[in-house]
């Protein structure tokens, strides 16, 4: 089945990287054969490539073009991706909490009015998502999840806000996120987790993985202050579900 | 051990050096100097590592004092005045600051960014190998931010080595040179002519994230939004109101705007040291000829230990250093394993 997959497009990005570039859309077997060239890569190294940025379609390979060229690099990055993809292996799973609405996600109501329901229909049709990370990106540990359920995608908000709190759990377009840090963003905030997916002096650093699972499950506000105190001493607090 | 005490400073002033690698994958940015070869001049003038942490220097001026003991610097970069105590001190030589001194930078007379190397190094705590700051991740040592005045770092007693000059290769004041793509099939042919063809400047609200770049608006073909992907120092995207933004070294990891071309590693650090307000031009490379200048970039920078002279002669004579009987000092005094002399390519 793998053969018939068209071979992904090869775009520099100036001369000491190139994209890999699997879809122009977000797709979820994109998003796979990414994920399995990232593995490849990592279990058949090429001499010259200094790092590998997963995103939801394609693969940012860095290199040292003292070391290897652009078609070298691009002959072996094309072999390694015509590979089969490998088997669905066991994901590590996420189990999430996240204090919903109030001062910690603002825009759980306005989102309700906006899809013709109660802030509570709204809390249960995320959580019972089952969502996968497809990337992490823009800052550190923002996680990039596919799996919104459909009935809640609805376009980014008109003006970004240039601050979100640190933890906030957001929708965007048919992306949801998890976000680490304190940073602008355009996404309606349902509300905020205690986990941080990344912490300095704990191991690990980061928590989340490109492919991993997550699910996310409400608790009330207190509970949040008491998770985030523990998280704030470096507990992990994301539950790790055993497959 | 002596201190170096920051006794003023102006914003966009932080520890930067060769940056932190390997974390993109988890959003964490590379960050590091923005003119890589000035960062390498200013240490070798030290005989530092090329990519260790030294200050970063913004665009206004600054004033340092050694404290406990004499301490032994170097600048490089953008060129401004520099002096101790009213005693001019050259761009791109080193000098040792006595206990008490000041050596006090002027403005950047063009350019933007001069990097103040120590002798000994900076100490910190590295995090991915690096002490540079990345303000918003919280990141850098021995301050997770910008530096202010009264800020104080704990460096090496100066070694007493003479002083040295360093002889850079001329400057380009050429085009800034780019390989087209990722995402130039998202704009037309007239539009990538305009982007090639027309004069731009930097705006005076760029920062060490991004430079807005000022000149007529490219029109996308199909539309500004794309799908996240990832995004590399001198990434240039264009947003939706069709001004560009090149992409610099506390980048977002990825981004969701159209990247018409890329600047090229030989080039990114003139751009940045491209002051506010002046004019300059694109102009699109070859894919082998953006190679060849990568690898003549590093060239520089491995062969800058060649290019020290002494501060005080034109060039270096060895043989009359050595009838003086102070060739042994001299050699010393910087890593004796690089020191070539008249070893030019």
């Amino acid at each position: 089945m793998s053969a018939t997959l068209p071979p992904p497009r090869l775009l520099p990005s100036g001369d000491s990287a190139v994209t890999v570039e699997f879809s122009r859309t977000i797709d979820d077997a994109a998003n796979q054969r990414v994920l399995a060239l990232d593995k490849a890569l990592a279990a058949s190294p090429i001499d010259g490539v200094t790092e590998s940025v997963p995103t939801y379609r394609s693969l940012l390979v860095h290199y040292d073009p003292g070391k290897i060229g652009f078609d070298a690099l691009g002959d072996k990055l094309l072999a390694l991706a015509s590979q089969p993809l490998p088997p669905a292996t066991n994901a590590r799973r996420w189990r999430i909490p996240v204090a919903y609405g109030g001062e910690h996600g603002i825009d759980l109501e306005d989102v309700a009015k906006a899809l013709n329901t109660t802030p509570d229909d709204i809390v249960a049709r995320h959580v019972a998502g089952d969502y996968k990370v497809a990337m992490i990106g823009f800052t550190p540990g923002w996680s990039y999840l596919s799996g919104l359920d459909k009935s809640l995608q609805m376009s980014r908000r008109q003006n970004p806000r240039l601050l979100t709190p640190a933890g906030t759990i957001s929708i965007g377009g048919i992306q949801a996120g998890i976000q680490c840090l304190a940073a602008p963003s355009g996404w309606h905030l349902l509300g905020r987790t205690p986990v941080r997916t990344y912490q300095l002096h704990r191991n690990p650093t980061f928590l989340t993985e490109p492919g991993d699972r997550v699910t996310f499950f409400a608790i009330d506000h207190k509970t949040f202050e008491e998770q985030d105190r523990a998280a704030e001493a470096g507990e992990i607090i994301a539950e790790q579900v055993v497959a | 051990m002596s201190r170096l005490v920051i006794a003023s400073i102006g914003p966009a002033s932080s520890v930067q050096d060769g940056g932190r690698h390997g974390a993109q994958r988890y959003g964490l940015t590379v960050s590091g100097a923005m003119d890589r070869l000035s960062l390498a001049a200013a240490n070798t003038l030290v005989d530092s590592e090329p990519f260790a942490a030294v200050i970063e220097v913004g665009p206004f001026g600054a004033s340092f004092a050694a404290r406990d003991g004499a301490v032994r610097v170097a600048i490089s970069g953008a060129p401004r005045n520099a002096d101790i105590a009213g005693s001019p001190v050259a761009m791109d030589t080193s000098v040792t600051l006595k206990d008490g001194e000041t050596l006090t930078l002027g403005f950047a007379r063009s350019g933007a960014f001069t990097y103040l190397a120590i002798e000994g190094g900076i100490r910190g705590e590295p995090v991915f190998g690096s002490l540079a700051v990345n303000a918003r991740a919280g990141l850098g040592s021995p301050y997770p931010r910008p530096l202010q005045a009264g800020d104080e770092l704990s460096v090496s007693a100066a070694s007493g080595a003479p002083e040295l000059r360093i002889e850079l290769p001329k400057p380009s004041s050429g085009p800034i040179r780019v390989l087209l793509g990722p995402q130039d099939d998202e704009f037309d042919d007239a539009n990538k002519a305009l982007f090639l063809d027309s004069e731009w400047k930097i705006s005076a609200t760029s920062d060490r994230m991004g430079y807005r770049l000022e000149g007529p608006a490219i029109k996308h073909l199909h539309g500004h939004n794309i799908v996240s992907d990832g995004t590399v120092n001198g990434s240039i995207q264009v947003p939706g109101n069709g001004a560009p933004i090149a992409l610099m070294m506390d980048r977002g990891t990825s981004g969701g705007y159209p990247k018409i071309a890329t600047v090229i590693t030989a080039d990114v650090g003139r751009l940045a040291q491209t002051s506010a307000g002046t004019a300059f031009r694109f102009e699109a490379v070859s894919m082998a000829e953006a190679q060849d200048e990568a690898k003549k970039f590093a060239q520089t920078i491995r062969s800058l230990p060649d290019r020290l002279r002494s501060a005080d002669t034109a060039a270096l004579n060895i043989e009359a250093l050595s009838d003086a009987n102070v060739a042994g000092y001299a050699v010393s005094a910087v890593d004796a394993g690089t020191w070539q002399v008249a070893a030019e390519p």
